[in-house]
């Protein structure tokens, strides 16, 4: 059989097989979709804890709340970028857009280092304390990640690993942004050292088996 | 990628490549007005728009205008001639599988390029699996050279005619399995999907095949 009649077979065979489908919904709308299942998750957990302490602790220390004003970012921009790169055609410098909310959420964080000069008296996590945030955000960062794999497995990745990446950040992000309810340290060099290890924790694990999971096309 | 671009590689593939015929059904004169007021990218976008409610004759029209700008992009990446269908045809079901996350509102070349650029990868991936593979032959072959290597390779021309005339008696079904699965190396779901036919199926037949062959050649039952 010739190429060209092979082709020509192969199309009129998926012509026989078409049925019509439904459309996949835009990369802006799967965001929101992702989004409202964090923010439900963030309405208990301030139904749990209250929102006072957190806004007492931002009134204390204002670049806790531009940390976690850079984590939302992330998680967003992150999601956002995941979801565009789902789609084929589109461009991977979607890939930087999360860039600027994190400079700003690990910028914000890394002044928590600086703490004992600006605000000496704040509670600082020491590392039992710390474990438990490493904790908090790799077991929200578990099911946020595979929500979002499973919505992007309807999509078709072509760049499964990068995606994977964004789905990483976007769900570490988003668990550091829900942490900040319940978070009762500030940050310093250790918790800094534990979001960073959660986040790569994540983010790693995403490339590794996220993108295995997205490669099917 | 812009679409001038585009449009030079594929006018610059058409006189290197053979090309596809630009049409499979006449059109309708309602759908040539509506058509030539937009550029064809945009014309592609629309009919792939219908393609997604289910116009049939639309789609496979789309499908076979497709071939040309997919052959473009394989021969950009690299993709040596021989295999240049063997790509075109695992876009092709690329895109029947993806269809649903075209946006019409967005240029349709740049997303069969997309799917292109990636499947010409994968084939030279695996076109370099095959060589590395190859190079070990050689290496074995230069380490145990034949003596009589004129009739070795007339031999062995011989075998290869045996076994392709052996293949071609071999029932339909079979014969499909041992060429996709045996020759070309195309995966299971590869086959299932350009087929039509169960993995199961494919496997037994080509099971069938290769107890066939060894039977004809070594007379094992």
């Amino acid at each position: 059989m010739s190429a060209t009649s092979s082709n020509k077979t192969l199309i009129d065979r998926l012509g026989t097989e078409l049925v019509p489908v439904r459309r996949l919904l835009s990369p802006g709308q799967r965001t929101l979709g992702w989004l409202l299942v964090v923010a439900a998750i963030a309405v208990v957990l301030l139904m749990l804890y209250g929102v006072h302490p957190m806004l007492h602790r931002w009134e204390g220390a204002p670049d806790l709340a531009w940390a976690a004003l850079g984590a939302v970012i992330t998680a967003i921009t992150a999601a956002w970028a995941a979801f565009a790169l789902g789609i084929p055609g589109r461009h991977a410098r979607w890939a930087w857009v999360p860039v600027p909310g994190m400079l700003l959420w690990i910028g914000a964080s890394g002044l928590g280092c600086l703490r004992h000069w600006i605000a000496p008296h704040t509670s600082i996590a020491n590392l039992h304390q710390a474990s438990d945030c490493l904790i908090f955000i790799i077991s929200f960062s578990i099911p946020l990640s595979a929500l979002m794999i499973l919505l992007l497995r309807r999509a078709c990745p072509l760049r499964p690993v990068l995606t994977a990446v964004m789905v990483g950040l976007a769900s570490a992000s988003a668990s550091a942004s829900l942490l900040e309810i319940c978070h009762a340290y500030d940050a310093a060099a250790t918790d800094l050292l534990t979001h960073v290890v959660a986040v790569g924790v994540v983010v790693a694990l995403n490339a590794a088996m996220g993108g295995r999971l997205l490669s099917s096309y | 990628m812009s679409h001038a671009l585009i449009a030079g590689t594929l006018r610059s593939a058409d006189r290197r490549l053979p090309s596809w015929p630009s049409t499979l059904h006449p059109m309708t004169a309602e759908s040539t007005a509506a058509d030539t007021s937009k550029s064809p990218d945009q014309r592609r976008a629309r009919w792939m728009a219908l393609a997604q409610a289910g116009d049939r004759r639309t789609y496979e029209k789309l499908l076979a205008e497709s071939v040309a700008l997919i052959r473009a992009v394989a021969w950009r990446k690299g993709v040596a001639h021989d295999h240049l269908d063997d790509v075109v045809q695992e876009t092709l079901i690329t895109i029947h599988r993806v269809r649903h996350t075209f946006d019409p509102g967005r240029s349709y070349d740049a997303w069969v390029t997309a799917i292109a650029s990636r499947r010409a990868i994968d084939a030279l991936r695996g076109h370099g699996r095959r060589v590395r593979r190859e190079l070990h032959d050689d290496f074995a072959l230069d380490s145990h050279p034949d003596l009589h290597d004129a009739s070795a390779a007339t031999e062995s021309l011989q075998r290869a005619r045996q076994l392709h005339a052996a293949i071609a008696e071999l029932p339909p079904g079979q014969r499909e399995a041992i060429e996709q699965l045996g020759l070309r190396e195309r995966s299971l779901s590869e086959v299932a999907e350009l087929t039509g036919r169960k993995s199961g199926a494919l496997k037994v037949n080509l099971h069938r095949a290769i107890k066939a062959l060894r039977g004809r050649f070594h007379g094992d039952s």
